[in-house]
This record gives C-alpha cells, sequence and structure tokens, in this order.
C-alpha cells in the first residue's frame, strides 16, 4: 500500500516537471522558428517569476495553512539585494552568468533570512490576524526600500535614509539605491532558460519538501495543531522551515525579476499588497495546496490580461469578470457539483471559455 | 501648542478611519470574511453624492440618502452574486479573492464611467470650524460630524445587534451559522441585512471622507480602506466599539509619527505599532480571546 | 473525483497551449483588432503605406489622468495631421497601449506595439516605465520620444529616446534659481512626494541650488503615494517654520488637496510649482478662488491667449469633452516633434525601424519647432530639450504670465 502511495507521487511529480520541461521544449521551438511574437518572448521572464512565487506562496498557503499576505515583501528584499550586488559588481565579475548566480543565492538568503526573522514572532498569530501581520510587514519592507539611499564613491559606500544629498558623495560617485527611484541600470541577465531551471530547483525543492518526513510534518500542523503539538511535533521549527524556504523562494523569483528591467523601483503596484494579493489569487484559483494548479494559475492569469489588450479599456475590467466568474466555477459548491455530473466533453467546452 | 494640533488632527484623520472600520468590522463580525471591495462601496458612495449634489445640483441630504440606497443595493447585489455561492466552499479564501475581483471590478467601472480625472467634492458638512486660543487650534467642521457620526452609529448598532431580534440572529449567525439556522434564523437573510447595513454605512462613510478630504478618484477608497482594516483588527477586529478606538488611535499615531518622527516611514510605523500590538495582544484591543479545542 | 481532477488538469494544460498558440498567432490578430478600434478615430490608410506611430502611458490605475491625456492628446495631433494630407502625404497609424504604470506592463505594451509593426514610439507617460521601456527601445534602435518622462536615466546613454518635457534637475534648478533671483521669499518649505520620481527628482536638484541662493529651506516634508490625503503635519511644519513660500514639485491631484487643507486652517503663505501643477484649475468642482497667486513654472497653459494653444484647447475639448493638461500638450507636441523630424529626414513608412531612427536622429539635431509647450524648442545629444519656461501666476481665476 504504501509502496504505491510513493510510486504515485513520484508520478505526480514528473508530470509536474513535465509540464514545465515540455512548455520550455515547446517555446524553444518556437522562438527558433521564429514565429512567437514580441510580447510572448517579454513575457516569458515575468511568467517563469510569477511561477516561482505562485509556487513559493503555496508552500505557506497551501502546505503550512498559514495566509500570508506579504509575499511580495520578501520579492523586494531579493529584487533589491540582488540587484545591489550586481550593480556593485558588474566591473569586478565579468562573467554574466556567475554573477548573477551570485546574485540569486544573496537574494535568496536575505529573503530567507528576513522571512525568518518576520517569522520568529509572527508565526504565533493566527487566520487573519496573521494576513494583517504579514500584509503589514510587506508594507514596511516597501516603505524602507523607498527611503534607502545607498551610494558609493572612491571612499565606499553611504548609507542615508534622507535624501541623497545626504550621502555626501564625491564627484566620482554613483547613488546605487537612489531612494524612491530605486536602482537604475541592472545588468540584464535573466533570461527563459535561466527562468525554468529555477522554476525546476524551486520544484524540486518544495516538492521534495512536501514528499518528506519534515513536509508531512508541517500539514500535519496544518490540518490540526492541536494534535500535532500533542503528538510532539515541534511547532515552531516546522513553521519556521516552511516560512523561510518559502521567503527565499520569492526572493530567488524577487532576483530574476529585478534582472529582468532596467529600472526597479519598489511601487506600490509591484512590491505592495496588491501584488501579494495577486500571488495569492493564483494560489487559490489554482487550488490550495496544488502545485500543479498554482502554476497553471499563474501563468493563465498573467498572460489573460496581455491578451485582453485587443480589448483597450475594457480590458481590466473584464478581467475582473473573469476573474470572478473563474473562482466561483473553481469554487463554488453548487457548482462542482454540477461539473461532476458533466461529461469529459463539456469540460473542454468549457476551460476553453475560461481561457 | 503644535503638539495639541497635531493631536486634533490625528484624531480627525482618526475618526475617519473609524467610520470605514465600522463597516468593515460589522461584517467581518458576522460573515466572517474580509471584504476587500468594502473601501469602493465608500468610492461609489463619494462618487453618487458628487453626481447627485454637485453635478445635478440637489440638496445635499438627498444626495446622501440616494449614496445610502443605492450601497444597500450594490452592497446585497454583491453579496447574491459574487460572496453567497462561496460560502459553503472548501476553503474560507475563496470569498477573499471574489472579494478582491469585485473590488477591481467597481474600480475599473468607476473609470470608465467617471473618468481618471479628479473631482473636488464639495464638502457637504456646512458647520463652521471650531477656532480655540487665538486661532492657533482649528478644529474642523468635518471633524466634528464625523466624529458625532461615528459615536451614534456605533451606540446604535451596538443597540441594534443586542436589542433587536434582527440583532440577535446576526450574532447567533456569527456563532455559529448550522445551530443558527437550525433555530428557525433565516441564515442568508442575515447575512445580506449584514451586508445591506455595512454598505449603507460606507456610503455615510464615504460622504464623511471625501468632505474631510476633498479629492475623488475611481482609486479614492482602497487605500482608506486597507488602512480602515488594519484599525478595524487594531481594535479586536468582529468589536464594533473596537473599530472607534483602533480607528482613532490608527489616527493619532499616523499623524503623530510623522510630525515627530519622519513624514517619509508614517505608514512603516503606523504598520510596526500595529504589528507589537497584535503581538502582545493577538486579537487586537478589544479583541476577544476565542479557547480552541481540538 | 482523482480522475476528474486528472481529466481537469490534462484540459487546463491543454488550455494552457491553447493559450499559448492563441498568444503567438493570436498576437497579430489582438494587434488587428486594436487596429481597427482605432481606425475608427483615425482614418486608416492603404495598408503598408503609413507610420505607425504607437504611445504607451497608464490608461487604469491610479495614473490614469496622465496616460489617458497623453493617448488624447497624442490622437488628436494624428488626426489633425491625417485631415491635412499626413506627414508627406503618408497617414498615421495610431496605437495606444496601457501599462498601469508598472515597468513590467510597460515592457509588455512596448513589445505589443512592435508585434503590431510600431516605427516610433510616443511615450512613456511616466519616467519610471520610461526609463525600462528605453534600455528596450535602445536594443531595437527604435525612434522615442517621451511627452513626460521628466528624468535624466530616461534619455541617459539612449541616444535614441528624445523629450518634450523638461527635465527634473533643469525644473528644480530653474525654480530655485527664479525664487532666488526675484527675491520672491526668503523662507521656503517644501512638501513633495517621497515615493515618486518625478517630484524626489525636482525637490534634490532644488535643495543643492538652493544653497547657491538668497533663501532657506526652513522645512522639507514628504509624502508617500500610500498616504497622500492627509496633509495636515507637513502644512503645520512649514507654518510653524514661519515659511513665506510653499514648494508643491507635485501633480495637481495632490496640490488641489494641499490648497484646500491650508486654507481650512488658516495657513495663506505663497505657493509655487512645477509643470505638474498645471491642471488644477480643471479639476472638476475645484474651488478655484483657492489657487488664487499660486505660481508656477510651465510650458503650458491651458488659459494661454496665443491662437494654436486656444485651437488645441478647443480642440481637445470638442473632442473629449475636458479641458486638456500639459501630458496632452506634450504628447500632441510629440506628434508634431515626429512629424517635424520626418519631414527633414524624408524617411518613408517603407524604411526598416533601425534606419529611420538613425536618420530620424540626425534630424532631431537640427529641427527647431514651435509647439504649444515651448517656441523655438530644439534638441542636444543626449536628448533634452532646449526650451524656456514661463513663469505663471494664478490671478482671477486664470493663469497670466510673469514678466
Amino acid at each position: 500500500m504504501k509502496k504505491r502511495n510513493i510510486s504515485k507521487n513520484v508520478k505526480d511529480n514528473i508530470i509536474t516537471y513535465g509540464i514545465v520541461i515540455v512548455a520550455y521544449i515547446v517555446i524553444q521551438i518556437l522562438i527558433s522558428a521564429g514565429s512567437l511574437s514580441s510580447l510572448m518572448q517579454g513575457l516569458l521572464v515575468p511568467l517563469c517569476v510569477y511561477v516561482i512565487l505562485a509556487v513559493s506562496l503555496n508552500l505557506t498557503v497551501g502546505i503550512l495553512g498559514e495566509l500570508s499576505l506579504g509575499h511580495a515583501g520578501f520579492m523586494c528584499v531579493g529584487a533589491f539585494t540582488g540587484a545591489f550586488f550586481s550593480r556593485c559588481m558588474e566591473n569586478v565579475i565579468t562573467i554574466d552568468l556567475i554573477r548573477f548566480i551570485l546574485a540569486l543565492i544573496i537574494g535568496a538568503v536575505c529573503a530567507g533570512v528576513i522571512g525568518f526573522l518576520i517569522g520568529m514572532p509572527v508565526l504565533r498569530l493566527r487566520g487573519d490576524y496573521l494576513a494583517i501581520v504579514t500584509l503589514a510587514f510587506g508594507e514596511i519592507i516597501k516603505n524602507i526600500v523607498n527611503v534607502l539611499y545607498i551610494g558609493k564613491d572612491s571612499r565606499g559606500f553611504h548609507f542615508s535614509m534622507k535624501d541623497s544629498i545626504s550621502l555626501g558623495l564625491e564627484t566620482d560617485g554613483d547613488v546605487i539605491i537612489n531612494g524612491a527611484q530605486g536602482i537604475t541600470g541592472t545588468p540584464k541577465d535573466s533570461n527563459f532558460t535561466i527562468g525554468v531551471i529555477l522554476i525546476l530547483i524551486t520544484l524540486f525543492i518544495v516538492l521534495n519538501l512536501i514528499h518528506s518526513r519534515d513536509g508531512r510534518a508541517i500539514m500535519s500542523i496544518r490540518d490540526n495543531l492541536i494534535a500535532a503539538e500533542s503528538i510532539g511535533i515541534n511547532i515552531t521549527k516546522y513553521k519556521l522551515m516552511a516560512f523561510s524556504i518559502s521567503a527565499a523562494l520569492a526572493g530567488v523569483a524577487g532576483v530574476l525579476y529585478s534582472h529582468n528591467l532596467n529600472s526597479l523601483m519598489a511601487t506600490p503596484k509591484n512590491f505592495g499588497y496588491n501584488m501579494s494579493i495577486m500571488i495569492l489569487v493564483f494560489v487559490v484559483l489554482g487550488g490550495i495546496g496544488n502545485i500543479r494548479g498554482s502554476i497553471i494559475a499563474a501563468v493563465v492569469l498573467t498572460l489573460l490580461p496581455e491578451l485582453l489588450r485587443g480589448l483597450s479599456n475594457y480590458r481590466m475590467l473584464i478581467y475582473a469578470i473573469v476573474l470572478i466568474v473563474m473562482m466561483l466555477f473553481n469554487w463554488s459548491p453548487k457548482l462542482i457539483e454540477l461539473r461532476k455530473r458533466f461529461s469529459v466533453k463539456c469540460l473542454i467546452g468549457r476551460s476553453k471559455e475560461v481561457q | 501648542m503644535s503638539f495639541i494640533s497635531y493631536l486634533i488632527n490625528g484624531i480627525s484623520l482618526g475618526s475617519v478611519y473609524a467610520i470605514i472600520a465600522l463597516g468593515y468590522t460589522m461584517v467581518y463580525g458576522i460573515a466572517k470574511m474580509l471584504n476587500f471591495a468594502h473601501g469602493d462601496v465608500i468610492m461609489v458612495g463619494g462618487f453618487t453624492i458628487f453626481f447627485a449634489v454637485s453635478m445635478q445640483g440637489l440638496p445635499p441630504a438627498l444626495g446622501i440618502l440616494l449614496a445610502v440606497i443605492l450601497c444597500t443595493l450594490l452592497g446585497i447585489t454583491i453579496e447574491y452574486i459574487a460572496y453567497r455561492p462561496l460560502r459553503q466552499a472548501a476553503s474560507s479564501l475563496a470569498v477573499l479573492i471574489t472579494a478582491i475581483g469585485v473590488s477591481y471590478l467597481l474600480q475599473n467601472l468607476a473609470l470608465l464611467i467617471f473618468g481618471a480625472n479628479t473631482k473636488a467634492f464639495t464638502s457637504v458638512v456646512t458647520i463652521p470650524a471650531i477656532k480655540l486660543a487665538d486661532e492657533q487650534i482649528i478644529i474642523s467642521g468635518e471633524t466634528i460630524v464625523t466624529i458625532i457620526s461615528c459615536i451614534v452609529i456605533m451606540i446604535g448598532l451596538t443597540l441594534f445587534v443586542n436589542k433587536t431580534k434582527a440583532g440577535q440572529a446576526m450574532l447567533a449567525v456569527s456563532e455559529d451559522k448550522g445551530a443558527a439556522q437550525l433555530m428557525g434564523i433565516n441564515v442568508n437573510a442575515t447575512i445580506s441585512l449584514t451586508f445591506a447595513i455595512g454598505s449603507a454605512l460606507a456610503a455615510i462613510a464615504g460622504m464623511l471622507l471625501c468632505s474631510a478630504y476633498p479629492s475623488l478618484t475611481p482609486y479614492t477608497g482602497s487605500m482608506p480602506g486597507i488602512k480602515a482594516f488594519v484599525a478595524a483588527v487594531f481594535g479586536g477586529i468582529g468589536s464594533i466599539p473596537g473599530a472607534l478606538i483602533g480607528g482613532i488611535v490608527l489616527g493619532i499615531i499616523e499623524i503623530l509619527s510623522k510630525a515627530y518622527i519622519s513624514s517619509q516611514m508614517a505608514d512603516a510605523i503606523v504598520f510596526m505599532v500595529l504589528i507589537i500590538v497584535l503581538l502582545v495582544k493577538p486579537t487586537g484591543i478589544l479583541g476577544k480571546k476565542i479557547q480552541e479545542k481540538v | 473525483m482523482k480522475k476528474f481532477k486528472k481529466v481537469m488538469s490534462l484540459t487546463l494544460v491543454a488550455a494552457m497551449t491553447m493559450a499559448l498558440l492563441a498568444g503567438c498567432g493570436g498576437s497579430a490578430e489582438t494587434a488587428a483588432e486594436g487596429e481597427t478600434s482605432e481606425s475608427e478615430a483615425v482614418e486608416t490608410s492603404v495598408a503598408g503605406e503609413g507610420f505607425k506611430i504607437g504611445a504607451i502611458g497608464p490608461s487604469t490605475g491610479g495614473a490614469a489622468v496622465y496616460g489617458l491625456a497623453v493617448k488624447n492628446g497624442a490622437e488628436l495631433a494624428i488626426k489633425e495631421i491625417n485631415a491635412a494630407g499626413g506627414i508627406n502625404g503618408y497617414q498615421i497609424e495610431y496605437n495606444f497601449q496601457d501599462d498601469e504604470c508598472d515597468n513590467e506592463k510597460s515592457v509588455n505594451a512596448y513589445n505589443t506595439l512592435k508585434d503590431w509593426g510600431m516605427q516610433m514610439l510616443v511615450g512613456t507617460t511616466t519616467s519610471g516605465c520610461c526609463i525600462a521601456v528605453a534600455a528596450e527601445s535602445a536594443n531595437d534602435n527604435m525612434f522615442q520620444i517621451t511627452p513626460s518622462g521628466s528624468s535624466v536615466d530616461c534619455i541617459k546613454g539612449n541616444d535614441n529616446v528624445y523629450q518634450v518635457c523638461f527635465t527634473d534637475p533643469n525644473q528644480g534648478i530653474a525654480t530655485a534659481q527664479y525664487i532666488g533671483e526675484n527675491a520672491v521669499a526668503s523662507k521656503v518649505a517644501v512638501i513633495y512626494d517621497s515615493s515618486d520620481v518625478y517630484s524626489s527628482g525636482i525637490y534634490e536638484k532644488f535643495a543643492a541650488e538652493a544653497a547657491n541662493q538668497s533663501f532657506e529651506i526652513v522645512s522639507a516634508e514628504a509624502f508617500t503615494a500610500d498616504n497622500k490625503t492627509d496633509f495636515s503635519v507637513q502644512l503645520q511644519k512649514a507654518k510653524d517654520a514661519g515659511a513665506e513660500l510653499v514648494f508643491l514639485p507635485i501633480y495637481y491631484t495632490e496640490a488641489s488637496l494641499i490648497l484646500t487643507q491650508a486654507n481650512s486652517m488658516g495657513y495663506t503663505p505663497k505657493f509655487f510649482g512645477c509643470d505638474g501643477l498645471d491642471g488644477i484649475l480643471n479639476v472638476e468642482n475645484f474651488d478655484a478662488s483657492l489657487a488664487e497667486g499660486v505660481m508656477l513654472l510651465t510650458p503650458f497653459a491651458a488659459d494661454a491667449q496665443d491662437d494654436a494653444t486656444k485651437s488645441f484647447v478647443s480642440a481637445y475639448e470638442a473632442a473629449y469633452g475636458e479641458t486638456p493638461n500639459q501630458f496632452a500638450a506634450d504628447a500632441y507636441d510629440a506628434v508634431y516633434i515626429i512629424k517635424a523630424a520626418v519631414e527633414k529626414s524624408g524617411v518613408t513608412p517603407a524604411d526598416s525601424v533601425s534606419d529611420i531612427c538613425d536618420k530620424m536622429k540626425a534630424a532631431m539635431a537640427e529641427i527647431s519647432v514651435d509647439g504649444l509647450t515651448g517656441e523655438a524648442m530644439s534638441w542636444d545629444e543626449d536628448g533634452a530639450v532646449n526650451k524656456a519656461p514661463k513663469a505663471m501666476q494664478i490671478i482671477n481665476g486664470n493663469y497670466s504670465l510673469i514678466q
């Protein structure tokens, strides 16, 4: 019985990896055939970013069972530390790939450490209270990044939280993080191949964690905290483990994000609670705890507003309506009941509609 | 002297948060859902009054009445279409996401209907400001009206919930939906009523928000909505007096940190205080502690 | 149930692949849709015989007011040019894409326009997005002129990018010099948006230049995008510091609130603004008497009495039902600048994007354009514009030139 279970898991995982790899190959073929539009090519790296974010948040929301609304904050930490490193080392490490890998590691570690530090006090809270506190932390991170000024000149690094004048840079100085103006001129090191490799690594980490002893402990906390505690599971340890891994992965996504754009700023749009909620939408729409679902939902919802561009002004309106309809379709108990009664044919027809 | 005027500014900002938080906490307490679209219902209320009073020249009282009716209908409709089908869903997160969808929908509808240009709202409050200490301290008419309406609404809601049959039904539904249904309470109707009241409050909050800060865009409601949500959590979400206290305290902290620490970091400081309060008292200032059973 | 899930996920994968394929094949389609929707507004020309000009800006989200102004301003200019026979006989096709004021979405919008076949870009509207898009357009060597992306980083290192508006440092320095040289005030307070590139950029240069001038900055307070309704603290501090003049390097949306709140607390300093303040009189239902006496350095005023401005304003009002602001005027000028450069360089729509850009770059160095936002505008090699700002004051609810 146990053996069958395991092999089922393995099979399941292989399907998930398979989807990613097949998608990658298909897209590479399309690119080399020249039939992929610039829009789609430009969207490839962001898609990877959102997929990683969705998978990593699913670890917190789906596996650990805690609602976090501050995921964009960790992404922000990763993005800024990674981009800061690359900007500083641009002339020191000239091999792009090595510099980028180091940036990824730094971004992941910083985000993970911040996640750990935040998780320690915060994970004592439950439910909506935890949600609001993570939201608050996300906003704090964004707010601090917005008043951060770091410059470099011949005398070393200068740091200020007021404005770039008070950095007191020499004339050869270079303001690297310029408050709200963020980091400009990050080398464009991200590409689709690295993005897909990072997705695979993320999947590897998350899927292995889920099916490991630790993962089962984490899920037992989700299912019943008191029961888990009573059988001797170290609640704090496992909660922190899941939370900081999730934060570190969000940091990786952040580094990928920041190395795809020339100018990085912490606006309410990209690192505020709006983004955190957007990632949560991916997770919930894809199915809480369902990793594959997260990937698909992230891709569909990122593509949707772009594919709706032809509708010009009505674009975001339609997007909102589609979001509501998709949620009702996926989650309403009555509709689920209804759906079960229909045959596969109907399903295909319907999912096309959704698309 | 400037400290006192900062304090008064804090109270007037806080009273706006409080009145929004009342609606939030009401809906949360009964329906147990974070209604992210609440801020946007406020915006709809603001636009209705703007349209009725400033554009059509109707008397303010009529405009407010119109806004209350419209928002109430809107609240009931939203609940019926977007939230009710998901009430029995496997995860309570599902309805949270639809609420976000509704929020986007309202914002973009307003954008298409009213355009993106900022509209200057004419205050519907006609009470003159109180000037003290040689005009050093000024309490605006809007602040007075907001605080008075906050208190009136708070008392009214408390009486309603505790003394009327419908209010008791709400309490029962918030405790246990299944048991309430067994006792013959119409759960759907009760929750609809909650949304109706919450949205009517949103219309009033919209009027006061726009009177105090007279600029109106399709996104007017979203940030105050989030802040008020924070205020509601601060005071203990679900608690009606908690919303008032939470709102006022939040407003004062925000203004004082702007004044004495850093105007750029005010939000970070507010959120920091919130986190500290929640760590010390995990259910907010007036929240009830719920013992969890296995 | 398991089977159902499997089926469901398979269908979703199928749907996904379809979406992808639809995305590749369909992007041309979407573009085509865009064209048809625009074609009502813009007279379509014979296929392949017109210039394709794209524009980018936020038409949804909190900054939509600026993006929509750019969209309409450019559209108006293109309609006029097409009605008058086009540029060198070539009609213009126009396509505007929304970027929600997000850097990433802006690059998406740029790529969408590229798929559509864009040859020249009017955009982007906001500085942050402009920097991100400029990096892409520099790669493609696409001619880009931004109506209102005023940060220096928009043009720095990208020789294909030009500005219609002043750069932020220019505005900050010019304002400080104006206040100092004309001895407008000796104690100055600043209220700026620290989360906005435009505003913090101007503030920094203003503060740096103020050190050389005869006035003193007594209070400099910021606000952020998340906290822009209550300005009582910032005003109180300015008042307590005894500032005679409050400098507002911000957009008119927030400025209208500041003026209202200053009035209700009985504080009546002089107010001084930048080009972002233009438009304050047109805030619907705004009590214009509050803005009485406000001074601003701006290249454009909708109430100016010259013929060009008058005809632009009346045409804009007729077409879109609102008074144009500076963003609309900048975008309108941007299109006419493109026209001038095309006429000078003699490029044709048949040329490749890169050829057009190279020829246009050469032409931009030579031309001088009289527009709504400046007379005899010319461009240096960086792409920054040379034009004189006008100091305006609001008197009796109208802008009037201070000399």
